[in-house]
């Protein structure tokens, strides 16, 4: 029996290597995204590389309206459905700071559009017994550092969520992966200035994965970003304050 | 960020450039660059001088336009985005049949640069270069102009544009023909060769589909031009065992890595590896066509100041002066491990196709004064030969020099300069050699 796999936002380079990795293990593929003539494109990809099936949808984080078709469309598959949602958004926080209303999007980008379409699709998560839930969060959500704050505090919010989802879903033999990447060689990273150790996204790819077939909980891509972190949420608020890192 | 400020090479390293790059990733993204920003492509970069280069200009990265559009498992035909790879298209297809039908030394190129420099490989003899075997080629023009050329549609544009050094065009996609397999595999016969003359010999009766001759460039006197020769073919068995990850070269390597004696001694070690007898093994395609990828980063080897890769194809009856050019290159005790023997083909698809038929001869060279010499001398002597150097690789010929070994250049740059006539596509190497100058 295959399984079905959605990737919303598979427009990214992330989310296509994870969906080639999947796709070419012989899962069926939905990949969501609002660039539907790319998605086509991924998905004959996809096929190509020897998905069992993959189709295009339209899925936009802003417009819960475009996650009815998704839920309906999984609905009919047999095997189990999985979820990697890799939904994101980081306009520069100079421009936040310039216009606040952003703050809106960024949230509903990277927490609450992904939160409300996996809160639609648990339940039948739940009746199926199981499958997997793959959320992208942030290393960026660990700590509210002064470069990019309000991206942080929705992915901090998304890694949250993932945690109580988890809980959730474990009880009906689910299980949920929060992802955090560190710096990896995306668009998102392209040209910015001070970016070190970035990661190739097949390299994150793998890793995550990896942590789905292992059932981890929570993973850093690549790992030694724990450590990173680990040490940066140990330095002491008042010292922290003062720091631009 | 669209553009990223930042320095590029070439494999070799020795030219540099720096400039605005953009790295589109998706076709729309790529399509609206050609229309507003119309920049050269670059690929892999794994051409050994500058033409992926453009000192102080723009230039759009295109690896991560990077998707298969179509694949027919009956005939074999594939259409691709330029920036794919062919050693993903080994890796995804061969186990399934369908192998790409020409692949030079290392998986890493994308079909686009394999087409800008109609590459050829170890079976040039039998089956042409990459140009020959594609269907169909799909270009955006400065200006976003979409156009595609085949062998029978727009024919002198498709012309221009296999071993056309990116100036027809960005390259978007391609529909390649590729080549049956009855497996995953290779069977290699190596054979241990005493001498450039029996080397030549071998060449010329083998039989086999994939061959080339590794020569130890360090050899003199009664040894020159002695080397192991792999005789392959396409063979079944087992599915290869998954790739195993390149280990990169972590830092370059001081100077002394390569330097004269420890390239004797691994030479020596290399040629006495195969035992007097030969021997018969079978491998994964890759395993045998890349040996080199499992080193990846291996250009690091030659240090900070990088490395030229001299090549060059003479005709049949002037195998006499890949001799002499063996012999200075042994007295100057500047080779590089691992020079490789071949015969070529007729096979070529465009006008500024490097393939003819004849010996070919390729050799590495640290980027030092004294072999830059030697390198100039050896060009000479091609030229005088009336052989002919690579566009792919060579990093000093004039543009005189190159003109004279391509003489379909002209009509070329007529046709490169229709497809971009105020020559935003032109790269360093064009513009080193002022192959677009028509004047």
């Amino acid at each position: 029996m295959t399984d079905t796999w959605i990737i919303l936002g598979a427009t990214s380079s992330m989310a296509r290597a994870f969906a080639r990795a999947v796709g070419e293990r012989g899962n069926g593929v939905i990949v969501a995204g609002r660039d539907i003539d790319d998605l086509k494109a991924l998905a004959g990809d996809l096929a190509a590389r020897g998905a069992a099936n993959a189709t295009a949808m339209r899925f936009d984080a802003r417009d819960a309206k475009s996650f009815e078709p998704i839920l309906k469309a999984v609905a009919l598959e047999a095997g189990n459905i999985n979820v990697a949602s890799f939904v994101g958004s980081m306009p520069n926080q100079d421009e936040i700071d310039t216009d606040p209303s952003l703050i809106d999007g960024v949230v509903v980008d990277n927490f609450t559009g992904p939160a409300r379409f996996l809160a639609e699709i648990a339940p039948q998560l739940e009746a199926r017994g199981g499958g997997s839930v793959v959320g992208v969060s942030s290393v960026a959500g660990d700590r509210g550092r002064i470069g990019n704050y309000v991206y942080g505090a929705a992915k901090a919010g998304f890694a949250t969520y993932l945690s109580g989802l988890r809980n959730r879903l474990g009880r009906a033999g689910g299980h949920v992966v929060t992802v955090k990447p560190g710096f990896v060689d995306t668009s998102m990273t392209w040209g910015i200035e001070g970016m070190f150790l970035v990661a190739a996204p097949e390299k994150v790819a793998g890793d995550i994965l990896k942590a789905v077939e292992k059932k981890k909980n929570v993973i850093y891509t690549p790992s030694f970003w724990w450590l990173i972190m680990t040490i940066i949420k140990l330095i002491p608020e008042r010292v922290f304050k003062k720091l631009s890192i | 960020m669209l553009w990223n400020e930042t320095d590029t090479t070439g494999w070799g390293r020795v030219h540099k450039a720096h400039g605005p790059v953009a790295r589109p990733e998706r076709a729309s993204h790529l399509a609206r660059l050609m229309q507003d920003n119309p920049a050269p492509a670059q690929g892999a970069r794994r051409s050994y001088n500058d033409s992926a280069l453009n000192d102080g200009g723009r230039a759009i990265d295109m690896t991560r336009i990077d998707k298969i559009l179509h694949f027919d498992e009956a005939s074999g035909v594939i259409e691709v985005e330029a920036g794919v790879r062919l050693g993903e298209i080994l890796r995804l297809f061969g186990p399934r049949g369908w192998i790409p039908a020409v692949l030079p030394g290392t998986g890493f190129p994308t079909v686009g640069g394999a087409i800008a420099h109609d590459i050829h490989g170890k079976n040039h003899h039998v089956a042409g270069s990459f140009g020959q075997h594609v269907l169909s080629v799909t270009l955006i023009q400065p200006g976003g102009k979409r156009i595609t050329a085949s062998p029978t549609r727009n024919k002198t544009l498709f012309r221009a544009t296999m071993g056309g050094i990116g100036q027809t065009g960005v390259i978007v996609s391609a529909k390649l023909q590729l080549a049956p397999t009855p497996g995953p595999n290779m069977r290699v016969i190596s054979t241990r060769v005493e001498g450039f003359d029996e080397f030549l010999a071998l060449l010329d009766a083998s039989p086999h589909s994939y061959n080339v001759g590794w020569i130890d460039g360090t050899a003199k006197g009664a040894s020159l031009g002695r080397g192991i020769l792999e005789e392959a073919e396409l063979a079944d068995g087992d599915a290869p065992t998954a790739p195993t990850r390149g280990k990169p070269v972590p830092f370059d390597l001081p100077g002394l890595a390569l330097s004269a004696p420890v390239v004797k001694l691994f030479n020596a070690a290399w040629w006495r590896k195969v035992p007097t007898e030969g021997k018969v093994q079978t491998m994964p395609i890759a395993a045998h066509l890349f040996p080199l990828d499992r080193l990846t980063d291996w250009n690091r080897l030659y240090g900070k100041r990088g490395f030229h890769q001299f090549q060059c194809v003479v005709p049949l009856a002037e195998a006499g002066v890949l001799r002499e050019m063996l012999e200075q290159i042994a007295r100057a005790g500047l080779a590089s491990p691992l020079s490789v023997l071949k015969r070529m083909g007729p096979g070529r698809a465009g006008m500024l196709s490097f393939p003819s038929e004849g010996y070919t001869l390729a050799i590495d060279f640290p980027a030092r004064v004294k072999a830059e010499a030697l390198i100039d001398r050896l060009e000479a002597m091609a030229a005088e030969a009336g052989g002919r150097l690579y566009l792919g690789k060579d990093a000093r010929a004039s543009g005189e020099t190159i003109k004279a070994m391509y003489p379909e250049w002209q009509a070329w740059a007529a046709e490169a300069a229709k497809a971009d006539p105020e020559g935003v596509l032109i790269t360093d190497l064009v513009r080193r050699l002022g192959l677009r100058d028509l004047a």
